[in-house]
C-alpha cells in the first residue's frame, strides 16, 4: 500500500541499542526479579504485564511472551524501540534501588516482538461483523491501536490519512537509530493483518481549503469517529531570515530524510534551535548524516531542557555542542543561510543585551509543533483548549459519537501514550456504537 | 491458527485435574484460602500440606543454596507436617471442594498406628478429598518419630501401611485413589515403588526431599538454618534436585514390574521441566520450591508453554505424552559403543576464551590446543585446534563453551556396525578402536 523510496538517507543509521540474541535475552530475562505490583508495569502507559512476558522469555516460551506484550499493546514492537524506557519501565525497575543495572525491558520486549513479526505469529482475530462502522482520522499510533481494537469487536473500520504514508510519526518522525521507516511499516502491516481495516491515504479530512472529506461527510459515513490527527507543522519564530535557503522546520526536515533522501554534502555548520526531544533527535540525526559541526541553541539551561537527559548525553558523546541561554535574533545571509545572530539571555530568560553571531549553513527549528485543534474547533460540541481537543478520561469529546486520542489531545507525548489512549477510546467507542442505533450516522 | 487446542486434562490414577500442574504438599498448600488462590491462578490440583498429629515447628526453617551469584538454585527446610488444628484443615478442605469441584484436591497424610490411619482417613474422606497421598518421605524430624522416611525406606513397612490406608480408604470411600509419596533417601527407588504397588496403592508421587545440609555458618561453626545456635539436617529440593528426581521417576517408569501411575515432583520450575517429567512417565507434576520463591502465578507460563509444546509436537492429550521418552532410557550395556561423535568448532563464532582448551586438557583427554602464532609471531585468530584423532566425544568442551552453537558434537562414520557391551559380552559384534586410552 505504502511505497517507500528505496534511497532513503535514514538507511545510514545503525541501531543505537542493538538487538539481543537468544542467549543474551535469556540471561537478561533471568535477572528479572518477577516483582508483583511491579513498578515497571505501573510505569507503562499501556500496562504491559512486564514480569510475565519476561518470565516467558526466561523459560523459552517466547511466542507466549509476545502474546502477553501485544495483548496490552499491539504496537509493542515499535514501543520497545522508541519508548523512553529510561524514564518509564526501566527507570522504575527495583534494581535501580540497589544501584545495579536495571532490567533492559525495552530490549527484551523487542526480542519477543521482533520474533513475532518475523515468524508471523498472530494472536488476535477480527470479531464477528457488528454492522457498525467507525471512521478514524490520521493513521498514526493512536488510530492504529484504536482500529485494531475495534476490529476485534467486529466493527467496520476506515482510517484516513492526509499523507501517502501510513504509521504517523512512527514512520516519518522518530529517529532512525531507534526505528527505521521500513520497520514501522512492517509493524503497520502486522497490525493490519487482523483484516478489515480500510486505510485511505491521501485523504485530508476537514473543512479546509484542501480537504478531501468534510467533517459532515465523515460523520454521515460512520457510526462513530475517532480523531487521531496528531500535531501540526513546526512552529516558526518571529525573526528575519526564515525564508533563507538552509532554514527548515525540524520535523519537516526529519520527514524528508526518513521517507526520501537529502543531500547534506554541502553542510558544514548545522544549528538546531530548541531544547526538547525533537531538537535532541535532530542534532544526533545531523551528526549521523555526516554534518561535521552540529550545535544546539537553546534559551534555557542544560539542566532545564525538556529533552531527555539520557538522549542529550548520547548526543554529547557523538560530538554535539550547545549554546545555552541563547536565542536567535536573525538568520543572516543572501539567499542561503550563512550565520545566525543570537542574543544571550539571563536567568530570567530576558536578553542581557549581549549578542553574538555563529556560522551556520543549515538551521532547523525545533521549538515545537502547532496544535491542530483549530481544524475542528467550529464543530458543535467539540471543545479545544490551547489547540488540543478536549476529551474525558474515556476519550470522548463533547460531541456524541466523537472520540479522540494521541498527540492531538495530550499535546504531544510519546507513541506509547497514543497507543494507550487509542485503545481506551476504542473501548468507549465500542460501548457507544453497541448501544446506539447503527443507522443514520453518529 | 487452524491447529486444535490441545487438551491439558490429566488423569493420575483416576484423579482428574484440568491440567497436570499440582501444588506439592508444602507451605503453598497450608490452608484453604491459599489453595483457592492457587486454583484461581490456574493450578489444576493441590496436595494439602500433610495432616497428622499437629506439630510444633522450629523458628528459622529454610536455607537457600546460591551458586555463582544466582540465588536459590537449591533449597532446604527443616519444617515438619501441619501445625494447624485438624478441624481447621478439614473445614477448609470442605470449602475448597465446594468452590472448586473440578480441581483435584489430594490430602497428604502421615500418622503411625493402624487406628490413627483409620481415624484420619475417615475424617479426610468425610471432608471431601479426591484422593489421598501417604507421606513416607519427610527426611527430618518425623523420621526420628518413626514416620516419614523411616517408613519410606523400609519396603515391608511401606507395604503394610499402604495396605492399611487402602483398606480404610475403600471402607469409607470405595474407589478413592491412594498415592504413596516416596522418599529419595534410598539406594534404589524401585523396591520402594514396588512395595507401594504391592500394598495396593493406585499410584506413587516422587520425590520428597533429599537429606541435606545446605551450608554452614563458618563464623559460628554451625550448619544453617540455625535454631538457637544449632541446626539439624533438612530436606533438599528446588531446581538442583531435578536430575535426581527425573532419574527416580524414569527408573520406576521403565521397570516392567511397575505399572501404576506416577505424579512427578522435584525441581519443577517451568513448563519445560514439566514436559520432561511427563515424557519420563509422570501423569501429573507437582511443584513446591519454585512456588515458594516466585508465587502461584508461575503456572500461567507453565500452562501456555505446555500448550505451545503440545501444538508444536502434535500432541492432543497429556496421555499421548506420558512416558514417551521411557523406551529411550536404556541400560548402559545396551548403548552402541561404536557410535562416535567428535567436537567441531565454528571458528566464526569462537571468541577465543580457551575455556574448552583448559577443560579438555585438565578435565578430559588433552586433544585441544591453543592456536599457534604465525611466522610473524602473532596469533592470527584465537581459535582452538582439535586433534580429532584423539577426541573421545565426551561433550566437555561444548558444555563449558559460553557461545551457543559454537562447538557442536558431530557424528563420524567409522565404518563399524552398531555393537553394545552386552552384545560384546555375548560374543557378538565388533567394537571399534578405543580412542584416547593410550
Ligand atoms: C521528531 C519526533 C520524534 C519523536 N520521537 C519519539 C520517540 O522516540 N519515542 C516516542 O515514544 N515518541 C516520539 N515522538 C512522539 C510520537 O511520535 C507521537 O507521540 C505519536 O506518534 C503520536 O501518535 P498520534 O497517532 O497521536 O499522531 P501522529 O503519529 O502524529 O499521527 C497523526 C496522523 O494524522 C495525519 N493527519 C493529520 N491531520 C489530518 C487530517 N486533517 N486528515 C487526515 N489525516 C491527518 C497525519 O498525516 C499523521 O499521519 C516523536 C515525535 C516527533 C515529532
Ligand atoms: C518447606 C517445605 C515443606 C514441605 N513439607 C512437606 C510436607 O508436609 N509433606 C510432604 O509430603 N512434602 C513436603 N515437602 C516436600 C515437597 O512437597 C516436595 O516433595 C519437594 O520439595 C520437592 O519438590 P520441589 O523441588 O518442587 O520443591 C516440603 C518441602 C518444603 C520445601
Ligand atoms: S517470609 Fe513471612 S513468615 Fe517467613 S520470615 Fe519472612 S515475614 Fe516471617
Amino acid at each position: 500500500m505504502t511505497r517507500l523510496s528505496q534511497a532513503r538517507s535514514e538507511s545510514v543509521f545503525k541501531d543505537f541499542k542493538p538487538a539481543y540474541d537468544a542467549n543474551h535475552a535469556v540471561v537478561e530475562a533471568n535477572r528479572c526479579l518477577y516483582c508483583i505490583e511491579a513498578p515497571c508495569q505501573i510505569a507503562c502507559p499501556t500496562k504491559i504485564d512486564i514480569p510475565q512476558f519476561i518470565r516467558r522469555i526466561a523459560t523459552d516460551n517466547v511466542k507466549n511472551s509476545a502474546k502477553t506484550i501485544l495483548s496490552s499493546n499491539i504496537l509493542g514492537m515499535s514501543c520497545a524501540r522508541v519508548c523512553p524506557v529510561e524514564v518509564l519501565c526501566v527507570g522504575a525497575c527495583v534494581y535501580n534501588e540497589m544501584n545495579q543495572p536495571p532490567i533492559q525491558i525495552g530490549k527484551l520486549q523487542r526480542y519477543a516482538t521482533d520474533l513475532a513479526l518475523e515468524k508471523g505469529w498472530r494472536f488476535f482475530e477480527a470479531g464477528e461483523d457488528s454492522g457498525r462502522s467507525v471512521g478514524l482520522v490520521g493513521a498514526g499510533p493512536a488510530s492504529l491501536a484504536a482500529a485494531h481494537e475495534l476490529r476485534r469487536h467486529g466493527h467496520a473500520v476506515t482510517v484516513y490519512d492526509k499523507r501517502d504514508v501510513v504509521g504517523g510519526l512512527n514512520t516519518w518522525g522518530v529517529a532512525p537509530y531507534k526505528l527505521r521507516a521500513e520497520d514501522a511499516l512492517a509493524e503497520v502491516d502486522y497490525v493490519l493483518g487482523i483484516g478489515g481495516i480500510d486505510v485511505q491515504l491521501g485523504i485530508e479530512v476537514g473543512d479546509g481549503e484542501f480537504s478531501d472529506l468534510s467533517w459532515a461527510d465523515l460523520e454521515a459515513k460512520h457510526d462513530a469517529v475517532f480523531l487521531g490527527f496528531g500535531l501540526g507543522e513546526d512552529s516558526g519564530l518571529d525573526v528575519p531570515g526564515l525564508d533563507l535557503a538552509g532554514v527548515h522546520g525540524a520535523v519537516d526536515f526529519i520527514e524528508c530524510f526518513k521517507t526520501g533522501s537529502v543531500d547534506l554534502s554541502w553542510a558544514r555548520h548545522a544549528v538546531v534551535i530548541g531544547g526538547g526531544n525533537t531538537a535532541v533527535d535532530a542534532v544526533r540525526e545531523l551528526k549521523g548524516l555526516g554534518v561535521a559541526e552540529v550545535s544546539l541553541v537553546y534559551r534555557g539551561t542544560e539542566a532545564g531542557m525538556s529533552g531527555y537527559q539520557h538522549e542529550w548525553k548520547a548526543a554529547k558523546v557523538e560530538g554535539v555542542r550547545a549554546s545555552w541561554r541563547s536565542q536567535p535574533l536573525a538568520f543572516l545571509g543572501s539567499e542561503r543561510l550563512l550565520s545566525i545572530h543570537c542574543a544571550r539571555l539571563g536567568d530570567d530568560k530576558q536578553p542581557t543585551g549581549d549578542t553574538y553571531t555563529i556560522a551556520a549553513d543549515l538551521a532547523l527549528l525545533a521549538i515545537g509543533q502547532g496544535k491542530l485543534g483549530k481544524i475542528i474547533a467550529g464543530l458543535d460540541g467539540i471543545e479545544t483548549k490551547w489547540g488540543r481537543v478536549v476529551v474525558d478520561e474515556t476519550g470522548a469529546t463533547g460531541r456524541p459519537g466523537w472520540f479522540a486520542g494521541g498527540d492531538c489531545t495530550n499535546g504531544g507525548k510519546e507513541v506509547v501514550n497514543a497507543v494507550a489512549e487509542g485503545k481506551a477510546a476504542a473501548a468507549a467507542i465500542h460501548a457507544y456504537v453497541t448501544r446506539t442505533n447503527a443507522t443514520g450516522g453518529a | 491458527m487452524a491447529t486444535k487446542k490441545p487438551d491439558l486434562t490429566s488423569n493420575t490414577a483416576g484423579i482428574i485435574s484440568p491440567n497436570p500442574f499440582w501444588l506439592a504438599s508444602a507451605p503453598p498448600t497450608n490452608s484453604g484460602p491459599q489453595i483457592m488462590r492457587a486454583f484461581e491462578a490456574g493450578w489444576g490440583g493441590a496436595v494439602w500440606k500433610t495432616l497428622g498429629q499437629p506439630v510444633q515447628n522450629v523458628s528459622s526453617r529454610f536455607g537457600g543454596l546460591n551458586y555463582n551469584g544466582k540465588r536459590n538454585i537449591g533449597f532446604n527446610n527443616i519444617e515438619l507436617i501441619t501445625d494447624r488444628p485438624l478441624e481447621s484443615n478439614f473445614r477448609e478442605i470442605r470449602e475448597v471442594k465446594r468452590e472448586f469441584p473440578n480441581h483435584a484436591l489430594i490430602i497428604s497424610l502421615m500418622v503411625e498406628t493402624e487406628k490413627e490411619w483409620e481415624d484420619i482417613i475417615a475424617r479426610t474422606v468425610d471432608a471431601g478429598a479426591d484422593g489421598l497421598e501417604l507421606n513416607y518421605g519427610c527426611p527430618h524430624g518425623m523420621c526420628e518419630r518413626g514416620m516419614g522416611s523411616a517408613v519410606g525406606q523400609e519396603p515391608e513397612v511401606n507395604k503394610r501401611l499402604t495396605g492399611w490406608a487402602k483398606k480404610y480408604a475403600e471402607k469409607y470411600s470405595p474407589g478413592l485413589p491412594v498415592l504413596v509419596k516416596l522418599t529419595p533417601n534410598v539406594g534404589d527407588i524401585v523396591p520402594n515403588g514396588l512395595a507401594a504397588q504391592a500394598g495396593n496403592a493406585d499410584g506413587v508421587s516422587l520425590i520428597n526431599t533429599i537429606k541435606s545440609i545446605i551450608g554452614l555458618d563458618i563464623d559460628n561453626f554451625v550448619p544453617v538454618p540455625t535454631v538457637g545456635g544449632k541446626s539439624s539436617n533438612g530436606g533438599y529440593c528446588g531446581a538442583a534436585v531435578k536430575p535426581i528426581a527425573l532419574h527416580m521417576v524414569g527408573a520406576l517408569a521403565r521397570d516392567p514390574r511397575f505399572n501404576i501411575p506416577i505424579s512427578g515432583i522435584g525441581g519443577v520450575a517451568n513448563w519445560r521441566d514439566a514436559v520432561e517429567f511427563i515424557l519420563m512417565g509422570s501423569s501429573s507434576v507437582q511443584v513446591c520450591t519454585e512456588v515458594m520463591l516466585k508465587g502461584y502465578r508461575i503456572v500461567e507460563d507453565m500452562i501456555c508453554g505446555l500448550e505451545e509444546y503440545m501444538i508444536s509436537h502434535d500432541f492432543q492429550t497429556i496421555d499421548e505424552m506420558v512416558g514417551k521418552a521411557v523406551p529411550q532410557f536404556s541400560n548402559w550395556g545396551d548403548l552402541d559403543l561404536n557410535y562416535e561423535v567428535i567436537a567441531k568448532i565454528d571458528a566464526d563464532k569462537c571468541i577465543g576464551c580457551y575455556d574448552c582448551v583448559v577443560a579438555c586438557n585438565d578435565g578430559a583427554h588433552q586433544c585441544m590446543f591453543v592456536a599457534e602464532p604465525g611466522a610473524d609471531g602473532v596469533v592470527a585468530k584465537r581459535v582452538p585446534i582439535i586433534d580429532e584423532s584423539e577426541c573421545v566425544g565426551c561433550n566437555l568442551c561444548q558444555i563449558v563453551c559460553p557461545v551457543p552453537d559454537c562447538i557442536s558434537m558431530v557424528q563420524v562414520d567409522n565404518g563399524h556396525a552398531p555393537s553394545t557391551w552386552n552384545q560384546h559380552l555375548a560374543g557378538e559384534g565388533q567394537l571399534r578402536y578405543k580412542k584416547g586410552s593410550h
